[in-house]
């Protein structure tokens, strides 16, 4: 009998020890093709690691924003990593919402942000985030019908320069548009983009005192802008066009132009997947001479919950997935052309990253032309470019993107598009309380 | 003349109908074509129907990517889980509310059916924190509960309709010939409602099956069924139209293939009897 009971506890303390000491992380993340290479080099932290076990969920991003806010609110403690955007950190780092990473590790290397992505995951000095990667965005363009219609395309257009070029380069009959862009409504499709050609004319989303700036002389300005130049050099149907389907349209040479996001620059920039690869030129988003360009700034980061148990190794794991060494993993793996971009000066001073992305520069001068502090020509009270990082924009941000889509259809006028957005964030200004 | 013109009738009538079949078909032959094309050629405008470079490609992908055996056990348990609780509690109850009605009969079930007017998002939070107080996020437990509770209504309205349909007299009839509950129950009802269950267990196995807005909320790993293991293939950036297009012919196909053989009894049941 003393024998069964010493095998019994003998045996339940074997199989204790393990599930004692190993750790599980739960990491919720998007399906972009730079997050899936993280997937795959799992093992790499696990080897190093082997007290921990790591579990993905992976979603697209809208289901994932509304799943991972659920549980963070209620702190549910589903996730102890979690993936979330810029417009996110400042909004869950004030509510508390999020664990603040004091303890990278001492070759981390903090200074080697990006300082414009430091500063946009950054609350009150803290870090609350850690930038897996960056983006801004910029023009990309088909050198080879630029050289046709005899055009040269500055480092630094104006928004003259573009429409006028989309206009000449314009071959309806053949099949080519001048110019791309989203049409697609949602706060983070066409707001994205129109937010920060708003800027670049001088407009911005409120004043001072949060009031809505829609019937501002600025907003009109870029929305009839906007609305005839893809009218006329625009594909049919832009209205329901967002960046994947810009993204087809440019690969198969349907776009002299297309402005959107410097990580489309290595998908069209390759041969597998566009038919124009090697004719593409790269230039800053266009500007009014106002001081500001329309570009956007953006990043996906690794971030912990408040809920999670297991912050230790979350911030681990972070601490891997967002060093230096992950960059020179993935380009021992996949090549430098693959590492994710725009996070860290040290890939922009780096020789091979450079001889293989031709994009490089233009993408660090683009990041480092975005201010989510100082975004728009006028002061403003709040932080984020091609969105105010208040947990409201969300839902104001889509209203008005169906209200712009529609002008951009042509089932409502600009000048009524402008009113109803105004009307709607108004509303929903008083609704929440920033104005009365 | 007369038979000519009903002849040619009903051969309008049948290619009316196969022509509306395949209309109805069409997105999911869509889905299976995108599934075997490359990202690039699911994406070009204008598409080839047929005509592409038939590649297996995005099946290996998802293979080494996803747990498929993973999402389709949980998938498996959460919809036969759900779907026989369901018909327990359903068949008892519709059994006494069509053979034994009271005033209030009408009354609860029209209460048990405005339960499925809110919208789920509705209760998502108070829902989300129950689970989490009592444990039950991502389990299948936790899924099989709650998406039994969802279809309980729908089960309980259609079984109901069924076994109303079931003449009475034939019950006296047999109790007459000295048939106990039990025999009655065995020999003479079940034979009779044998359609109508069937195509209630079909149709809710197959709405528990596609359930997108529990599963995807209260789940994240362990318990994650096929519709997690679809929406993981969805991107905001990038192309993916031909790797989804496999992930969910993938998730689907089970059920399809269920579907399939028991067509029979799913469009018998759904004629014969309730949702007509």
């Amino acid at each position: 009998m003393k024998h069964v009971l010493g095998a019994v506890c003998g045996a339940s303390v074997l199989l204790a020890v393990p599930a004692m000491a190993e750790t599980t992380l739960t990491i919720a993340t998007v399906n972009n093709g730079d997050m899936i290479r993280m997937q795959g080099l799992t093992s790499e932290f696990t080897k190093k690691n082997p007290d921990i076990t790591v579990k993905w969920v992976t979603l697209e991003e809208n289901v994932l924003r509304q799943r991972v806010t659920t549980d963070i609110a209620t702190k549910g403690g589903q996730f102890d990593v979690l993936t979330i955007g810029t417009y996110e950190v400042p909004i869950w780092a004030k509510k508390g919402w999020l664990v603040p990473l004091a303890n990278l590790g001492a070759d981390y290397d903090v200074a080697d942000l990006l300082p414009k992505i430091r500063d946009a995951v950054s609350t009150d000095g803290k870090l609350y985030a850690a930038p897996f990667y960056g983006e801004s965005s910029m023009v990309m363009y088909r050198t080879d019908l630029f050289e046709k219609a005899g055009l040269k395309m500055p480092e630094k257009p104006t928004w003259d320069f573009v429409i006028d070029a989309a206009r000449k380069l314009t071959d309806k009959n053949a099949g080519t548009y001048g110019i791309c862009l989203r049409g697609k409504a949602g706060w983070g499709e066409n707001m994205a983009f129109l937010s920060a050609m708003a800027n670049s004319y001088g407009a911005r989303w409120f004043d001072e005192k949060w009031e809505p700036q829609f019937n501002t002389p600025e907003w009109k300005t870029t929305l009839t802008t906007y609305v005839n130049l893809m009218k006329e050099a625009g594909p049919p149907g832009a209205s329901s066009n967002g960046f994947n389907e810009n993204l087809a349209l440019f690969n198969a040479g349907k776009c002299a132009m297309w402005i959107d996001a410097t990580v489309a620059a290595s998908f069209v920039t390759n041969p597998k997947d566009s038919k124009v690869a090697d004719k593409v030129g790269f230039a800053l988003a266009p500007n009014t001479g106002l001081g500001k360009n329309a570009n956007w700034l953006w990043a996906w980061n690794l971030a912990i919950p408040a809920g999670s148990k297991k912050t230790e190794a979350a911030e681990k794991f972070i601490a891997w997935a967002t060093s230096k060494d992950y960059t020179k993993l993935v380009a021992s793996k996949d090549g430098w052309a693959n590492v994710p971009p725009g996070t860290r000066t040290s890939l922009y001073q780096n020789d091979e990253y450079l001889k293989v992305a031709p994009f490089a520069k233009l993408t660090l001068a683009s990041i480092d032309a975005a201010d989510p502090n100082k975004p728009t020509v006028k002061p403003v009270p709040y932080v984020g470019v091609q969105y105010a990082a208040i947990p409201e924009f969300q839902g104001i941000g889509t209203q008005v993107g169906q209200q712009f889509s529609a002008a951009l259809a042509g089932s409502t006028s600009v000048d009524a598009a402008l009113a109803a957005a105004q009307t709607a964030t108004e509303r929903e200004m008083k609704r929440a309380g920033y104005i009365k | 003349m007369a038979r000519m013109a009903t002849r040619q009738r009903v051969v309008i009538s049948t290619i009316g109908a196969w022509l509306f079949g395949f209309l109805i078909f069409f997105p999911i032959l869509w889905m299976v074509l995108a599934s075997f094309k490359t990202e690039l050629e699911a994406f070009a405008i204008p598409p080839s129907f047929l005509f592409f470079h038939w590649t297996l490609e995005n099946y290996v992908t998802v293979q080494e990517r996803s747990d498929y055996f993973h999402h389709a056990m949980n998938s498996v348990i959460i919809a036969g889980g759900s779907t026989l609780i369901a018909l327990l509690i359903a068949i008892p109850a519709a059994w006494s509310m069509a053979f034994s009605p009271t005033k209030r009969t009408k009354d609860i079930l029209l209460w048990m059916l405005s339960t499925k007017m809110m919208p789920p998002v509705g209760v998502l939070v108070p829902i989300y924190l129950i689970y989490k107080t009592v444990g039950l996020l991502d389990s299948r437990i936790g899924l099989v509960f709650i998406l039994c509770l969802g279809n309980l209504p729908i089960v309980i309205w259609m079984l109901f309709t069924y076994f109303k349909e079931i003449p009475r007299d034939i019950l006296e009839a047999a109790r007459m010939d000295g048939a106990t509950i039990g025999r009655e129950l065995v020999y003479v009802l079940t034979p009779m409602a044998i359609p109508g269950l069937a195509s209630t267990l079909l149709l809710n196995l197959i709405l528990a099956w596609n359930e997108a807005f529990w599963t995807l909320n209260l789940s994240t790993s362990n318990a994650a069924p096929l519709t997690t293991f679809i929406a993981s293939y969805s991107s905001p950036e990038g192309l993916f139209w031909a790797k989804l297009s496999a992930a969910s012919t993938l998730a689907i196909a089970p059920i399809l293939v269920l579907g399939w053989f028991s067509q029979k009894q799913l469009v018998r049941g759904l004629t014969f009897g309730a949702v007509k």
